[in-house]
């Protein structure tokens, strides 16, 4: 069996070398490269959640965007009422002539409301849209054709509301969390290290879970879903679940990334990138944790080289990726090793 | 409410719906057919597009546009019978890898018509003769529309004929129904591939060129449609022309219908609220195919 989790032992010994590695970063990179990776490894939690749907429960979601962007704007939209005195709204809101605040922005002045709703939105989402497909045994090519419009949905909706989401410019300009200054020179180094911290307790979380009861169940609802259901077992429910799971990673994500990048908007959360993100996972390895996370710093550095030297080469480079990597590698850089 | 008002949109639902239907025509034959669905289906309508504004140019006179009808499908159907032989029938026992690798297509091909057209777009103006508009009872409904009309109602009789008259047609019937059987006696399955998803991509570059009359081509010309497309696919019932028909008009209706009380980014969001209650009820589609294997 090629993709059983393998050793947990040997999983961890590699585990605590990286994480020994990444945890030097802030003294080994510049302010700029260190921003760069703390971006990219908050989207390596949302790829350790691909790794669980996609590469062990054959599920193609094409619209994790949507669950990013969830935890994404659940934060973003904590940050912008904080600090506003009771009664008044942001800024963006004043300027299109919004005085009161929305009742469901409200909750998100409270930061534990806040920051549960990081994980718990996008998981309560993703499980209900995954139990009203799967729960009527449609799957497979029509399961990711129907993420792909949920995308767009979200997104076009994000773009629609300018005045209550902020619209195409997204929200943006966060000062401070949690009574911390974001734009303090240090604010950088301690988000870093709350990323890693995050992406080492997500892939600790996915680990267990595929190498579990559960893990074996999804991988063999994977392989003969109707042999599942005739030994007794449900097998829409361990879709539901992991899909559940990767949307609470992907709204993690999110939320990180927006504190990295100082802003979310539904240009990170579409069609477009929504399918991008499963590049990441496809040339890393989609049956490997360790390749999905190598494969999404690894294409994100060569986006932001590529993409700032010359930018009407990149989608060529990045189309390519698509059809060479699915076509010669299924088994992605982590396949390579093991073929060996 | 006002009576023409609700007249002219279910006019331009239907109209919408036929765009919806050239759209996925293509996808749908060939999900039948091979279960596997091509992303860069959407970039065959900008193929289109583009060629009728080429073809335009060559032949600017009112006839221009009836000229480009035949330039563009053949120009998709070639580029989706290489497309085919190249790519995907290297990959057809796995439907959601063709997904991947058919949108590294569709990325190149938009980024081809951005370096040789310029990310703008092009137009092109419909001719004389498709100004204008016909009052029926109140509302008006453009002759450019009810071209569109013609072009989809004109396609769907060509493609009921070929595939109920025609040796093709018996041959793409009964791959449909049992490839393994239809192989056994004989028959070129992969040349049948080959054949319909070529056809596919042709209508698709037919509703390039009728899209070309509404707006300018840009690169992503064929994105705004495919998604809706993918939704028609998803409704119709695996390899129905009839489930696909009935599909591709309800959604036209309920965009356009919509839109009545909510706005266009709204419409989008009850389109797919609409399809996932639909598979509520029927979860096999608008015509379902009757078979007693396990994983139809």
């Amino acid at each position: 069996m090629p993709d059983a989790a393998p050793g947990l032992a040997r999983q961890f010994g590699i585990a605590v070398l990286l994480l020994a590695l990444a945890a030097a970063a802030p003294w080994l990179l510049s302010a700029y490269d260190l921003n760069l990776l703390a971006r990219f490894l908050a989207l390596a939690l949302l790829a350790l959640g691909l790794v669980l749907t996609w590469g062990h429960g054959g599920i193609l979601s094409l619209g994790q965007g949507v669950f990013f962007g969830l935890g994404g704007y659940a934060l973003a939209m904590h940050m912008k009422l904080d600090g506003l005195a009771p009664g008044e709204v942001p800024e963006f809101m004043m300027l299109s002539g919004v005085e009161t605040l929305p009742w469901w922005w409200a909750p998100f002045a409270h930061p534990a409301v806040a920051i549960a709703a990081v994980v718990a939105v996008p998981a309560l989402v993703a499980a209900l849209f995954a139990w009203s497909v799967f729960a009527r045994r449609v799957s497979g090519t029509y399961f990711s054709l129907i993420t792909q419009a949920l995308a767009l949905a979200f997104a076009t909706l994000l773009v629609s509301q300018q005045d209550l989401t902020g619209g195409f410019n997204g929200l943006t300009d966060f000062q401070t969390l949690l009574g911390a200054d974001l734009n303090d020179p240090g604010a950088g180094r301690w988000l870093y290290w709350l990323t890693l911290a995050c992406l080492a307790a997500g892939w600790a979380l996915v680990t267990l879970l595929l190498a579990s009861r559960f893990g074996t169940m999804l991988r063999a609802v994977r392989d003969g879903e109707n042999r599942v259901r005739f030994l007794g077992h449900d097998a829409a429910a361990y879709k539901i679940v992991a899909f559940a799971v990767a949307g609470a990673l992907a709204g993690a994500a999110g939320a990180l990334f927006t504190l990295h990048a100082g802003v979310i908007s539904p240009a990170m959360v579409g069609v477009v990138p929504s399918i991008e993100m499963v590049i990441w996972v496809a040339i890393g390895g989609r049956l490997s944790l360790a390749g999905a996370i190598l494969g999404t710093v690894a294409v994100n550095f060569a986006r932001d080289k590529v993409s700032s030297a010359f930018p009407e080469l990149w989608p060529y480079a990045l189309g390519a990726l698509f059809i060479l990597v699915v076509t010669t590698l299924p088994g992605g850089l982590a396949g390579l090793r093991k073929a060996r | 409410m006002d009576p023409a008002l609700l007249l002219g949109q279910i006019f331009n639902g239907v109209s919408v719906g036929s765009l919806y239907l050239l759209a996925a025509l293509g996808l749908a034959l060939s999900f039948g057919l091979m279960r596997v669905i091509n992303m860069a289906h959407g970039e065959m309508l900008m193929l289109g597009g583009y060629l009728a504004y080429l073809t335009l140019q060559v032949v600017p006179g009112p006839l221009g546009i009836i000229a480009a009808l035949p330039v563009a499908f053949i120009g998709a159907a070639l580029f989706g019978a290489f497309l085919h032989t190249a790519l995907i029938s290297r990959l057809a026992a796995r439907p959601l890898d063709t997904l991947l690798a058919t949108w590294g297509v569709s990325l190149i091909l938009q980024q081809g018509a951005r370096s040789l057209f310029g990310a703008i777009g092009v137009e092109v103006t419909a001719p004389a003769w498709l100004d204008g508009a016909v009052a029926v009872g109140g509302a008006s409904l453009p002759y450019a529309r009810l071209f569109i009309l013609g072009v989809a109602a004109l396609v769907l009789a060509a493609l009921a004929l070929l595939l109920a008259r025609t040796r093709i047609g018996l041959l793409v019937r009964a791959v449909n129904q049992d490839r393994m059987m239809a192989a056994a006696t004989g028959i070129d399955v992969r040349r049948i591939d080959l054949i319909v998803f070529s056809l596919g991509t042709g209508i698709a570059g037919l509703a390039g060129v009728v899209l070309a009359l509404l707006g300018p081509v840009t690169p992503t010309v064929g994105q705004s449609y495919i998604v809706p497309a993918f939704l028609v696919v998803v409704m119709g019932g695996l390899g129905s022309i009839t489930g696909t028909v009935a599909a591709a008009l309800i959604l036209g209706l309920v965009v356009a219908l919509s839109q009545l009380a909510v706005d266009v980014s709204l419409s989008q969001v009850i389109l797919l609220l609409f399809v996932i209650l639909f598979i509520q009820v029927r979860p096999e589609g608008v015509v379902a195919s009757r078979s007693r294997s396990l994983d139809a």
